[in-house]
Formats: C-alpha cells, sequence, structure tokens
C-alpha cells in the first residue's frame, strides 16, 4: 500500500511541479476582502480619480453598495456623477473609445479583471512609481509600465516624486547593496520633492485601498466562495467518514 | 412474453418492465452478478472518478449554456454575466472549469493504471483503444471549450493550434481556413467550435464510454496482478476472487468519490485559477487579433505534447521541421493506440515483468511529467534540448517494447490473486 501510494504522489507531480511564474514588481500588498472600510475607501478613490477615463464594465454599483455595505442613498448622492447611469448600472464611463484613443494614443482599459490579469501587486506598484520625466508627453513615466501613456493622476494626493541620489531600504534596479549599511545607494530612488495632499504613508494606504477595493472587483464572489468553502467541505467529510465505515461493513467478509 | 431468454423477475412491476425491456438482465450483467477481482487498489478509483467528471462537465455545461453568448461579442462579457450575475453562476462556472483540469488529472491516472498492469493486453485491446478514443475526443472537447471565454489565451491558443494544420505540405493552408472557417480566428470560429463543445462531442463523448464499459463487462476487469480470475471458479461457476460490482464496488468507490471531491471542492473554493494553470492571467483580457501575448503557452495537459511539437526544430527527409514536429505530436498520440500489439510479455502486471519493463516505464512516466513542465516554459536551448531526449525516451518506451518485453525474465505468476 505504502509503494502504491508512493507511486500515485509520483503520479501527480505534474500536477504540483509547475511553480507559478511572474514579473516582479518593487512592492507587493496582500489584499483584504474583509475590510469593508478600506474597500469603501477604495471605491471612493476609484470613483474620484479613475473613473473618468477607466470603466468597469462588469461591476454594478448596487452590487459593490451591497456587497462593501454602503447605503443606496449614499451611492446615488456621492458615487454616481453620470445622469446616464443608475443604481443598478454597470459602473461605465463617460469617455468614448475614440476620444481616449486620440487623447491617449490608446483608450483606456477596463479595469473590472485588472487584478486578475495583472495581479494586485503590479497595480500597487505601479500607483506608487509614477516619476517626474520631462521627456514624456505627460510629463511623467512609470517604474513597471515604462513609456505608459497614463498621466499620475494621484499626484495631488501623492506630491511629485522624481529619481534622485540616494540610500534606500528597498531594493533598487541595478543598484548594490552596501554591506556595511544594509542600504542600497542609487541615483534611481523615487522621492517625494514636492508634498501632496498626503504623507507618503498615508498615500501608501490609499494605494492600498484603491487595490484592494480593485481586488474586490476582480473577483466579487470571492468571499461568498470563502464562506460556503468550509461548510461544503466539513460536509463532504462527514460523507466520506460514512462512506468509508459502510464500505468496511460490506467487506468484513470478504478476504 | 417478451424474450424468453432473458433473467426476469418473478412478478410484479419489474416482471411487466422485464417482459418488455431487459432491466434486470441488465443490472445484474453490468451491476449485481458483474464479478470483478476483489484486490482492486486505489488505482481502480480513476474509472469510476472520470464518469463522475463526465457528469459533472455535463450538468455544469448545461447551466453554463443558459447564459452564455457564443458570439465574438459578447462571448467574454457573458462569461462575467455568469460570474457576477447569475445565481450561484461563479460556482458552476468554477466547477466547469475545475472540472475539465480534473477530468485529465483522473483520465491520466486512469491510462496509467493500464500501463502500470497491463490492463490493454489481450483479450482488453478493444477496452484499450475505445478509451484512447475517449481520451483524443476529450482533448478536442477541451480544445474548443478553452476558445469559448474568448480570452487572450483562449483566442491565441487556438491561433497557434489551429495554425499547426497548415504545416501539412499542398493542402495545409486550405485545410487550416477550413478548420476557422475564416482567414483568422473569428466569430465564425467561436459558434462552430461552440456546436461542437456542446453538441458534438459529448455525444461523441457518451457513445465511446458506453462502448468501453460494454468491451470492458464483456471480458472482465483486470486487476493489479494482470491475471484472470475466470481462470479459477467455484462450483457454481462463479470466479472464486471475484466479487459482485455491486455493492462492494459501489460502496468503494462512494468512498473514493468523497475523497475526490474534498479534493475538488477545495480548488473550486479556494483556488479556481489554481495557479494561473486551470484558467491563465492572460484569459482576464478579452481576445485581441492585433495584440499577441508575450509567452503563448496551452493549458497544462496538452503541454507534453506541446513540448515534443516545439522539440522538433530540424528538419528530416526533406520534411521541414514544422511540419515533422505535427507528425511526431501526431504519432505521440497514435502509437498510444497500437500499444496491445506492442507489449510481447508473458505476463500482464508491472509486478512480475522484469527489470527493463519498470525501467522503462520509470522513465516514460518522468519524460512525460518533464515534457509537460517545459510545455508551459518559453523555450531555450538547454530546454530545447531536454525536450528532444525525453521525446526520444517517450517514443523507445514504446518502440522498444516488443523487444525489452520480450528479452527480459519475467517472474512466476500465483495462481491466484494476492491482495
Amino acid at each position: 500500500m505504502k509503494k502504491q501510494l508512493f507511486a500515485l504522489l509520483f503520479a501527480l507531480v505534474p500536477f504540483t511541479a509547475m511553480a507559478a511564474g511572474g514579473e516582479s514588481v518593487p512592492y507587493s500588498m496582500t489584499p483584504d476582502l474583509h475590510d469593508k472600510a478600506s474597500l469603501q475607501r477604495g471605491m471612493k478613490l476609484f470613483v474620484n480619480y479613475c473613473m473618468g477615463c477607466h470603466s468597469l464594465e462588469h461591476q454594478r454599483f448596487a452590487r459593490a453598495a451591497e456587497d462593501l455595505d454602503i447605503p443606496q442613498e449614499l451611492v446615488e448622492e456621492n458615487l454616481i456623477f453620470s445622469s446616464d447611469l443608475a443604481y443598478n448600472d454597470q459602473m461605465g464611463n463617460a469617455m468614448s473609445t475614440d476620444d481616449g484613443e486620440s487623447w491617449f494614443g490608446a483608450p483606456p482599459p477596463d479595469l473590472t479583471l485588472e487584478a486578475r490579469l495583472r495581479g494586485t501587486d503590479w497595480i500597487y506598484s505601479y500607483l506608487l512609481t509614477f516619476y517626474r520625466d520631462p521627456e514624456r508627453p505627460n510629463g511623467v513615466n512609470n517604474e513597471v509600465f515604462d513609456l505608459v501613456a497614463m498621466p499620475n493622476v494621484l499626484e495631488p494626493l501623492q506630491g511629485v516624486q522624481e529619481k534622485v541620489c540616494a540610500e534606500t531600504d528597498r531594493p533598487v534596479h541595478g543598484a548594490e547593496l552596501d554591506p556595511l549599511t544594509g542600504k542600497y545607494q542609487s541615483c534611481e530612488v523615487l522621492q517625494v520633492t514636492q508634498p501632496g495632499s498626503m504623507e507618503p504613508e498615508e498615500f501608501e494606504e490609499a494605494v492600498y485601498d484603491l487595490t484592494n477595493f480593485l481586488a474586490y472587483v476582480g473577483e466579487p464572489t470571492k468571499l461568498h466562495a470563502q464562506a460556503l468553502g468550509p461548510k461544503v467541505l466539513i460536509f463532504i467529510f462527514i460523507f466520506g467518514v460514512l462512506a468509508y465505515l459502510l464500505k468496511r461493513e460490506y467487506w468484513r467478509d470478504i478476504h | 412474453m417478451g424474450n424468453p431468454n432473458r433473467v426476469k423477475a418473478e412478478s410484479g412491476f419489474m416482471r411487466w418492465v422485464d417482459d418488455r425491456f431487459p432491466a434486470t438482465q441488465m443490472w445484474q450483467e453490468h451491476l449485481s452478478k458483474y464479478y470483478a477481482p476483489k484486490n482492486f487498489n486505489v488505482w481502480y478509483f480513476f474509472g469510476s472518478l472520470a464518469l463522475l467528471v463526465l457528469v459533472n462537465q455535463i450538468l455544469t455545461g448545461v447551466w453554463l449554456t443558459m447564459s452564455y453568448n457564443p458570439s465574438a461579442e459578447g462571448a467574454f462579457a457573458s462569461v462575467e454575466y455568469i460570474m457576477r450575475d447569475v445565481e450561484w453562476g461563479w460556482l458552476i462556472r468554477y466547477m466547469h472549469s475545475t472540472g475539465a483540469s480534473a477530468f485529465f488529472v483522473v483520465v491520466y491516472l486512469h491510462m496509467f493504471r493500464g500501463l502500470l498492469y497491463g490492463s490493454y493486453k489481450a483479450p482488453r485491446e478493444l477496452v484499450w483503444i475505445f478509451g484512447m478514443a475517449i481520451y483524443l475526443a476529450l482533448m478536442a472537447e477541451a480544445f474548443m471549450g478553452y476558445l469559448l471565454p474568448w480570452g487572450q489565451m483562449s483566442y491565441w491558443g487556438a491561433q497557434v493550434i489551429i495554425s499547426l494544420f497548415s504545416a501539412i505540405p499542398a493542402i495545409g493552408p486550405d485545410l487550416a481556413q477550413w478548420v476557422r472557417g475564416d482567414y483568422l480566428i473569428s466569430g465564425i470560429t467561436l459558434n462552430r467550435f461552440f456546436a461542437l463543445h456542446v453538441v458534438a462531442l459529448p455525444i461523441v463523448i457518451l457513445a465511446l464510454v458506453v462502448l468501453h464499459l460494454i468491451a470492458l463487462h464483456e471480458v472482465g476487469s483486470n486487476n493489479p496482478d494482470g491475471i484472470d480470475i475466470k481462470d479459477k471458479k467455484d462450483e457454481t461457476g462463479k470466479p472464486i476472487d471475484g466479487i459482485p460490482f455491486h455493492p462492494y464496488y459501489t460502496v468503494k468507490d462512494v468512498f473514493g468519490v468523497a475523497v475526490f471531491l474534498f479534493v475538488f471542492c477545495a480548488v473550486v473554493f479556494y483556488f479556481p485559477e489554481g495557479g494561473g494553470y486551470f484558467i491563465e492571467k492572460p484569459n482576464f483580457e478579452p481576445a485581441n487579433p492585433l495584440k499577441t501575448p508575450d509567452h503563448i503557452a496551452p493549458v497544462w495537459y496538452f503541454t507534453p505534447f506541446y513540448a515534443i511539437l516545439r522539440a522538433i526544430n530540424f528538419s528530416l527527409f526533406g520534411l521541414d521541421a514544422k511540419f515533422l514536429g505535427v507528425v511526431f505530436m501526431g504519432a505521440a498520440i497514435a502509437v498510444l493506440f497500437v500499444l496491445p500489439w506492442l507489449d510481447r510479455s508473458r505476463v500482464n502486471s508491472m509486478r512480475y515483468k522484469g527489470w527493463m519493463s519498470k525501467v522503462m516505464l520509470a522513465l516514460f512516466a518522468i519524460s512525460f511529467v518533464i515534457l509537460g513542465v517545459l510545455g508551459v516554459l518559453p523555450a531555450t536551448d538547454g530546454r530545447t534540448v531536454l525536450a528532444q531526449i525525453c521525446t526520444a525516451i517517450y517514443f523507445a518506451f514504446f518502440l522498444l517494447m516488443p523487444f525489452y518485453t520480450r528479452m527480459e525474465n519475467t517472474k512466476p505468476v500465483p495462481e491466484r490473486v494476492t491482495g
């Protein structure tokens, strides 16, 4: 029996051997879908700063309001700006595809599934790593999305971020670790040079909330699934024990 | 009344039915008096589990069809509609997408069991061939189903695989266009794949499953010792080492079902994307014919054959590398069909075969796994060499089988099953 189990394990190798790959990004975040306050703040930020250009064409206002415990009146008064959109509608935007294409070179993508397509670490890092670059048409470039066409819409909150020569704790691409100080010396360090309305920590939290909200939008049923999962698994476990006892009873006389 | 040669109930309602339909006869032939060897081990769960997954795919598939829109404009959005707005749609969809991968997991284990205990050998050649036909139909079914969500990987995966037809000399390009129904993958291709995925291929698979089971019940099940239990019968004519499939194996398989469902549901509820292998990340972006993804990888269950295709990067006998790759990939599957005639061993089970068979099977299994991993990764020179070595081992396992199975010393086979 042991041998067989080993053989079975071996046969299952193709199932587990394939480790997930992915591009590396400088920052990481773990979404917390139970943190309703964070998701509410994230939705507010999304509606105010992103939805001018980006739609969430598969996400309904009503569904988000229900899942995030936001009263309907509050959504209708503060989060739906377009008179074309109603509470039960999907979170579309006012910008036409043609306008987007002529203004930015490509229409701003729909972001409903962005968190599942690129991952939350990517979104979080992307929003944190805009920096001034006078050579770009919008005056900014991005660490994780080189030559991006999007302006840094969060600049009023973050302030102006620039690449400067400095020491930093965080790994910087191409910079070597100083073994004495444990820091990186580089002229590619991103630093806020003109403050925005938020402190850097405050801004990171805001970006966390926004990314968290996009994680929710990517799969709004995730919490339902995780709440149902244990019940289903416990049921199957008990069923399995009973099935085993039944099998053992039937097989008692087989030698 | 009716056919007097049938087994019939004594009286009552079942007698009425039996006079018109061989219900009692079929029940006995296939379940209550179908004698299966009593020494089935854990490998023997995967046949009934494959049936369970097939039922899962059909039921969830029917419900998905109710809300899915098979058009290039609406397909992607309709899948998200199912995920968000249809009651329990997310569960039905994840059961279907996880079920596709689970199907290949159990089928690969089921096939490996056949290799391990010689379940393909006489008189079970047709059982094996019908099984292989199911596997082939299942690959077509999975391939066409993967186009339906109309994501980037759906689109470009189909583009790559269908373009393989164009490697066939002379008729290739026209054939590829005929399969697509267009100059490139389009809504027309999506519509015909939908028709084949939900109507034609499920009918073929169901019919083949019936043939697989009828052929199996005609010759009887093999077992880990690879000996025929019908050689030793008691005075009533029942095999001494056989037990009725029902209730013994039905209750045992129900326990197998519970274990399987536990793992299956854990994936469905907690890891439905399977780490990006059951649902690939680029598939969260709608199909875009103008934007090729950086790296196109088929779903994991096709990757061993994809790796064989890519391993052939040289021309031979005037055939160019691309066509030769297609030939090798086709041959890798075709060779499985003739397996019953390649194995010349006196014994069935790996338990009694010689060391050469054991080493070859181990090398084959390792190569298949390595090819599977290589098929997901982008090709590099080193990986291509490794894929070529594994491809050579894959084919050596089959093509050298007539020699090593005949040459090696086998162990004596027991009279009765050993448990």
